[in-house]
């Protein structure tokens, strides 16, 4: 099992005019891994992933693609495949048309294409949708086509930009587990770009994220959510109480589901008094909002586990905060 | 009926009546017995088989129609190439000349440009003895102008045209070129056919620019047209216009049905 | 990459620009009637100065001017009500609407100015209506007359005016009429404050459309107007066909085209910026 990275970053950076999209990147993607990178608008992951696609051309660094330094070749010469946020169907050919179009350009015999147009086409379950025309598809089979398009020419690296964001609510669960159980199935290396860390989290097997062009943190999502490194991803991941400490020279990162609320003084290694100010009932859990003595507030939220709560927490009611010694996590910036 | 309704029918009544009765009236007395245009005196096609046994009348229009055919092509290759340049390529040397150049002549009236090319075939011709003022000439005057409107239209076009098709494209392997004749080209044919055909119906029609750089031999049609109605009203004139009309209007409903596929 | 800008650009320097040279050089030589080509290159102002201090030539340059703008202004005061009208109208009809105003600048240009001279004529149409019905006891003759050259100019170039007109109505926002009126706004006074100034790129590329043309129009003086109505397209094609003073009629064109060469970039800049937007 080759273990060099698939994709190697090297001091990549971009700029368009006087705008530094991406400012010194370094990153490494394993082999056979679904990896996000996360960040919100304009943070420069897009174009980070247009320039492992190959549509842009980094000012500094270099890009290797399995070993090759790709940094200068031109896209239809790269082995890496991109699903696009709109998924880009040609709407002068069908499906199976388009789904073939990369393997023609490879000069395969039409016997061949034909064979395999079926096979993608089956795989992503549109098995008889082959002479269809992209307008009188759904939003969720287009994505399918999409798929079946980059996939079929066996690329090393799937990218894909947004892949749930066109979807409505209800596709996207079902579309999320078809990523990652496809992805599974065929051992592909999958980069993928999303603002929504929802879906960052619940797919990816590491992710990266970002902020003004530069990459604040790589780890598990479950690194990133409980071991921060700054109060910049401990805030943009989740829900996140951000605590001076030390006199002002670092913060604690506590999220909300690691206090608990009690009526009277607890022990647990930290206990603090306050008064609810407000409640956010969310169904599965509610989101507390509570005015410490000191005047500064903290979220605490707990899971509704029963139906009919014993100890209900109205507004106003005084109460009592705890969390334990190693709950919250230290922050140096 | 409502107030702004009204007053919407009325301006648009008033105005299309100004614009199509004359035209009415020039297809109307195509049919007129008499020579006059001011009395009708019954209804007669004489004057149809007049054009059509008009030999000077018949062999203008067909150089018309060769001339249009070979502008109308040629320019829609450069007049593409010039779009796709304008809308594509941001930076190049001398891209506001460029820009300039290309829709100049638009705006350009018509008898500055004349007088301009026949200096440039007069000059070429003292020089080179080439070329011969004829065929050539106002094929080469006519494309000049047309490649703006081709231009301008491809340009719009593009500017429209969802880039990620083409990035796609790249994606599966495809080359700048290949992109081009198998994603872009088919996509925008519907807007260089307009383009085409506006190319075509303009050249038809020009007199100015014709009359200038046509020299002794060659008469077009708008040039026969003029010199025949230059000495008054002629009911064959009527007769022709009527043709004219009714092939600008197919074309036009076509070139509409063209446009109207791409969405 | 690098055809595809050639193609064009070689093309239009040949044949575009390399023969304004040439006019800007034959403007500055003298007549040879004997010489093929009728030239005797030189450096001389003759044909400038005589541009300009002859009165006929003044005259031409001042109607030419009046009458294309009078004409433009015309046109603009027929073509913005139409461009309103098919902007309100109903989604559905007005690509009809709008074909039914480009059908003309499809037919021939020079059979519509023909149409005119029929109507226009002493027994015309025209008249007859007027006679008929009382309205005008003698009307005289409109063809030959400048009033001609002003029909014959708003009507040919009115799709010109239209055109342009309504792209820059069609994209207006509604909403913001409705927020206006929401702010206690009349509809007139709505239409000027919001409406108008935002049609102002219509209004600039319709007018400017019209006019640049219309200043060196030669059939439809030539065809509608009469001996004594002068312009400066005419004149041009008189010099050169007619006197076969060729480096008089480039000083025509040169001066000309100086004339609206302010005009011609303002177009140019808003064609420029429209393609910025986009």
């Amino acid at each position: 099992m080759n273990a060099e990275p698939i994709v190697s970053i090297a001091g990549v950076a971009k700029r368009f005019g006087t705008i530094t999209a991406v400012d010194g990147v370094d990153l490494d993607i394993r082999r056979g891994e679904l990896f996000a990178l996360l960040g919100g608008s304009g943070c420069g992951k897009t174009t980070l992933l247009r320039m492992i696609a190959g549509f842009e051309r980094p000012d500094t660094g270099r890009i290797l693609i399995d070993g090759q330094d790709m940094t200068g070749v031109p896209p239809h010469r790269r082995p890496v495949n991109m699903m696009f946020q709109s998924y880009a169907l040609f709407p002068h050919m069908d499906v199976a048309t388009n789904v073939g179009y990369g393997l023609r350009r490879e000069g395969l015999p039409p016997a061949e294409i034909a064979t395999r147009v079926a096979e993608a086409l089956d795989q992503v379950r549109l098995a008889d949708h082959g002479k269809r025309w992209p307008a009188q598809l759904s939003g969720g089979q287009r994505q399918r086509v999409a798929l079946a398009r980059a996939l079929i020419k066996r690329p090393k690296l799937l990218l894909l930009d947004e892949p749930l964001a066109a979807l409505d609510r209800k596709l996207r669960e079902g579309t999320r587990f078809e990523l990652v159980r496809l992805q599974e199935q065929l051992g592909l290396t999958f980069v993928m770009v999303t603002h929504d860390q929802e879906e960052a989290m619940s797919m990816a097997g590491r992710l990266a994220v970002m902020n003004e062009g530069r990459i604040v943190q790589v780890g598990t999502p479950h690194e990133v959510y409980e071991h921060p490194r700054s109060r910049f991803v401990a805030d943009f991941i989740g829900i996140a109480n951000i605590l001076p400490v030390e006199g002002g020279r670092a913060w604690l990162a506590l999220r909300p589901e690691k206090i608990a609320l009690f009526a009277a003084r607890p022990n647990t290694d930290h206990a603090e008094q306050g008064r609810i100010v407000d409640v956010a009932y969310e169904g599965d859990r509610s989101l507390y909002r509570v005015g410490l003595l000191d005047g500064s507030m903290l979220l605490v939220s707990t899971a509704n586990v029963a139906r009919e709560p014993r100890e209900p927490w109205p507004r106003g009611q005084d109460v009592w905060l705890g969390w334990a010694g190693d709950a919250g996590q230290r922050l140096e910036e | 009926m409502t107030g702004r309704a009204r007053f919407t029918y009325t301006v648009l009544a008033f105005g299309y009546a100004f614009l199509y009765l004359p035209i009415a009236l020039v297809i109307l007395y195509s049919f007129n017995e008499s020579r006059l245009v001011t009395v009708w005196a019954g209804f007669s096609t004489k004057w149809w088989s007049a054009l059509f046994a008009n030999e000077a009348m018949l062999s203008a229009a067909w150089l018309s129609l060769r001339i249009a055919l070979v502008s109308a092509t040629v320019a829609a290759v450069i007049g593409l190439a010039a779009g796709y340049a304008l809308a594509r390529v941001p930076r190049f040397f001398g891209r506001t000349l460029f820009g300039s150049l290309v829709i100049a002549p638009m705006v350009m009236p018509e008898v500055v440009m004349g007088i301009s090319m026949l200096l440039l075939f007069v000059g070429a011709d003292q020089i080179v003895g080439w070329p011969n003022r004829g065929f050539l000439t106002i094929a080469i005057a006519h494309i000049t102008f047309s490649i703006a409107f081709v231009a301008v239209v491809v340009q719009a076009r593009l500017a429209d045209f969802d880039r990620s098709l083409e990035e796609a494209a790249m994606d599966l392997g495809a080359t700048p070129w290949t992109t081009f004749r198998t994603i872009t080209l088919p996509l925008i044919a519907p807007a260089v056919g307009s383009g085409w055909l506006l190319a075509f119906t303009l050249s038809l029609d020009d007199l100015i620019l014709t009359q200038f750089v046509a020299g002794a031999q060659s008469e077009t049609l708008p040039m026969r047209v003029y010199s025949s109605v230059r000495l008054g009203v002629d009911p064959q004139i009527n007769a022709l216009a009527t043709i004219i009309v009714v092939i600008a209007a197919c074309a036009l409903i076509f070139s509409a049905w063209l446009t109207r596929r791409k969405a | 990459m690098r055809l595809v800008i050639a193609l064009p650009y070689v093309w239009l320097a040949t044949f575009f620009l390399l023969p304004f040279a040439l006019v800007l050089a034959i403007a500055f030589g003298t007549n040879n009637p004997d010489a093929v080509p009728p030239i005797d290159l030189g450096v001389s102002l003759k044909n400038f100065t005589l541009l300009f201090t002859d009165d006929l030539y003044l005259a031409a340059w001042l109607g030419s001017l009046r009458i294309a703008a009078t004409s433009t202004f015309v046109t603009l005061l027929l073509g913005y009500p139409m461009a309103y009208a098919i902007a309100r109208a109903r989604p559905s009809v007005r690509p009809l609407l709008l074909m039914a105003v480009i059908l003309p600048f499809w037919t021939s240009f020079l059979i519509r100015v023909y149409a005119w001279m029929g109507l226009l004529a002493s027994n015309g149409i025209l008249n007859q209506f007027l006679r008929g019905t009382g309205l005008v006891a003698d009307p005289g003759t409109i063809l030959g007359t400048e009033w001609a050259i002003h029909l014959g100019i708003v009507y040919a170039y009115l799709p010109f005016m239209v055109l342009p007109l309504y792209a820059s109505l069609e994209k207006l926002d509604t909403s913001l009429l409705e927020a206006a009126a929401d702010l206690g706004a009349s509809p007139i006074v709505a239409f000027l404050t919001v409406t108008l100034p935002q049609s102002l790129p219509g209004i600039v590329a319709g007018c400017l459309l019209v006019l640049i043309p219309a200043v060196g129009e030669f059939v439809i003086p030539d065809l509608l107007g009469g001996t004594n109505t002068l312009m400066i397209g005419k004149v041009l094609w008189d010099e050169f066909f007619l006197n076969s003073d060729w480096p008089l009629a480039s000083a025509v064109a040169i001066c000309l085209l100086i004339l609206l060469v302010g005009p011609i970039a303002l177009f140019q800049r808003q064609q420029a910026k429209n393609l910025e937007r986009q």
